[in-house]
């Protein structure tokens, strides 16, 4: 065991034992009135006895070691997270709450030293880290926005907000549908395009490139709130006048890259072209745009997160009574604060997805630049 | 003492053979930068001429304007004065008609194409159908020994490897003349012995015309049938040395009496043409 996992599993061991001498709940009952966390503290003390005497289980199947450690921590957690709606919890509560959290990074701390050529676990062995630390954040903010009685207005704890989307799953889906696939994807789509085709004509012409890129720059300045309003009353309260808005945020991003991808193929490249005597657009499509790519790609992934922000924060200034940015500034209003979490996680998971998916996208197309090679 | 060849016999202009299958002609050839600090003369009053078959190298220090006169016969740049012919036009129409193969100091192979593909290059430009160019890409890889390669990626090649890609690409386009910028100068001399040689045999199989830079005196030396000695401030010509070694070398020739009077000629030259003084 590294010091680290010893400093772990003492501190995880101590947490537990105090529970037995500090009260449970606020109102000073042990911990023998709950039965599941007696579980827990006993499996903890149990756990640290065995690494105490027998810590070549740690040294020879960390695999093994991880998901012993790992169960006990969820099932501390699963205990801590039932017993926090009955009682109020006291110090002996968030004692065992450290104890289960301290086993939560000791089960990471385990898993993340094991080194394998196995490529399917190491890709699980990769994908758990965050995995377990987007679960214990969430765990600990249900512990604590529950047993610190937290507002519902302030922060709903995360299991409200679930359930919340369970039971809106129609509403969220229609909202859904106006802004990110209607709004955004056809302003993304444009406003990238239409930066991309400035960029190559601003790159034949000197003249444009010393007219446009001025305008580009200022566009991009204007301050969203301002504009999205005209916009409104340019092209009506529905989806086209969120895109417009889109379209004017990606514009930029993707028209000053491209122009410096294009400017990007050596001097040698273009003499090498100039030998075989290629003309403009062969010297574009075979040499140029693949070495623009990796700039391309850059502007694409800035574009997906601002286009979300974009058409949400549009739909503050009048729009149909659909759409996520509407949902969002209504529930405020209604006090639904459940709802608006709801909203924003869809827009998280969305915007997560929309981003992964051009990562991607840009791996299998630029898998010969450093970056990516293997 | 090596000298060989007594002073008095060496050819201080150009040499010029009333030769009807000249490749490339020159006639006062001069090329001037203009920069902020004023006017360098790149080239001064170059009057070459190669002929069909020949091999012939530049060499001499940086700055002595061996890579802008090969340059200039590429149409990569353009002479302030003077003349030029290639292949008896313009460079600029030899260029628009293919007419030469240009090797750079690097490989330059497009790390998104494989090897193959890289090679196949030009010939997608010059719009020749797949099997034409399937075919090719095929033989001038053999003629490189790259056969088994095609699939890699440049990335994934030694140094030595890719430079002969980027001598397969430009023979892809089947020129009568190469034109190449020393194409070895990054390598190892390990490696570059063992090139120098595989080049020599192409050179002897496939009847091309070479014009070849280098600043080594041993590599234009055994390569070369003509040796053409420049010199600096401004970039001249100082001597052309015709080598009257067998056309069929081995690397065992560096050790002949022959070979070490000419490497000394080029040497003496060198030295005559300023061009070991402490100013560059």
């Amino acid at each position: 065991m590294s010091r680290l996992q010893t400093i772990l599993i003492v501190f995880a061991a101590l947490c537990a034992g105090s529970t037995m001498f500090l009260g449970l709940t606020a109102e000073g009952y042990g911990i023998s009135t709950v039965p599941l966390l007696q579980a827990f503290t006993g499996a903890v003390l149990l756990l640290a006895a065995i690494c105490y005497g027998w810590s070549y289980l740690f040294m020879f199947n960390r695999l093994v070691a991880g998901a012993l450690v790992g169960g006990v921590s969820l099932f501390g957690a699963y205990g801590l997270i039932q017993t926090v709606g009955e009682v109020a919890p006291g110090p002996g509560f968030w004692a065992a709450t450290l104890a289960a959290w301290a086993l939560g990074w000791l089960c990471v701390e385990i898993l993340a030293s094991i080194e394998t050529r196995n490529n399917v676990l190491n890709f699980l062995l990769r994908l758990l880290i965050p995995v377990a630390f987007g679960a214990w954040l969430l765990i600990i903010w249900e512990l604590c926005t529950r047993g610190f009685n937290v507002p519902q207005v302030l922060l709903p704890s995360p299991s409200a907000i679930g359930d919340r989307f369970t039971q809106s799953t129609a509403t969220l889906w229609v909202d859904f549908k106006q802004t990110f696939l209607k709004a955004v994807l056809i302003g993304y789509a444009l406003g990238c395009g239409s930066g991309f085709l400035v960029a190559l004509l601003i790159d034949r012409s000197p003249f444009l490139k010393r007219g446009l890129l001025p305008i580009g720059n200022l566009v991009s300045a204007l301050p969203i709130v301002g504009v999205a309003p005209i916009m409104v009353m340019w092209f009506g309260f529905d989806w086209p006048s969120k895109a417009a808005v889109v379209v004017i945020m990606t514009f930029f991003p993707m028209l000053v890259n491209t122009v410096s991808g294009l400017a990007a193929s050596t001097a040698i490249q273009g003499d090498l072209m100039k030998t075989y005597a290629a003309g403009y657009w062969q010297m574009l499509f075979k040499m140029r745009l693949p070495e623009a790519l990796p700039f391309i790609f850059n502007a694409l992934k800035i574009n997906s997160t601002l286009a979300l922000i974009g058409a949400i924060v549009a739909e503050f200034f009048g729009t149909p009574i659909i759409g996520m940015g509407f949902r969002i500034s209504t529930e405020v209003g209604r006090m639904n604060v459940d709802m608006v979490w709801a909203e924003i996680a869809v827009a998280a998971i969305a915007g997560s997805l929309f981003y992964g998916l051009i990562t991607l996208l840009e791996r299998l197309c630029t898998f010969w630049h450093p970056s990516y090679r293997n | 003492m090596l000298s060989g060849v007594p002073y008095e016999t060496r050819m201080h202009t150009t040499a010029t053979p009333q030769d009807s299958t000249s490749v490339i002609r020159t006639n006062n050839l001069s090329l001037t930068f203009e920069t902020n600090d004023g006017p360098v003369h790149a080239l001064a009053n170059i009057d070459l001429e190669v002929g069909a078959g020949d091999f012939v190298s530049f060499i001499g220090p940086s700055g002595c304007g061996k890579t802008t006169l090969l340059r200039v016969i590429a149409d990569l740049e353009q002479p302030t004065d003077g003349s030029i012919t290639v292949n008896g036009v313009t460079p600029e129409e030899a260029r628009l008609t293919r007419a030469y193969g240009y090797v750079f100091q690097a490989a330059a192979l497009y790390p998104w194409r494989t090897i193959a593909r890289n090679v196949a290059l030009p010939l997608e430009i010059m719009g020749l159908s797949r099997r034409e160019r399937n075919e090719r890409v095929r033989r001038n890889l053999e003629l490189v020994n790259l056969a088994g390669f095609e699939k890699k990626y440049p990335w994934a090649l030694s140094g030595g490897m890719q430079q002969r890609a980027s001598i397969a690409r430009a023979l892809a386009v089947e020129p009568d003349l190469l034109l190449m910028d020393e194409p070895f100068g990054a390598l190892d001399e390990i490696v570059r012995d063992h090139l120098n040689e595989q080049l020599l045999k192409l050179w002897e199989k496939t009847k091309k015309t070479v014009v070849f830079v280098t600043h080594s005196i041993p590599e234009a030396v055994f390569l070369s049938t003509h040796i053409v000695v420049m010199s600096p401030r401004p970039g001249r010509i100082f001597d052309v040395i015709e080598s009257d070694l067998p056309r069929d070398r081995t690397l065992d020739i560096r050790e002949t009496p022959e070979f070490l009077a000419i490497a000394h000629r080029v040497r003496e030259g060198l030295r005559e043409g300023h061009s070991y003084e402490d100013t560059v």
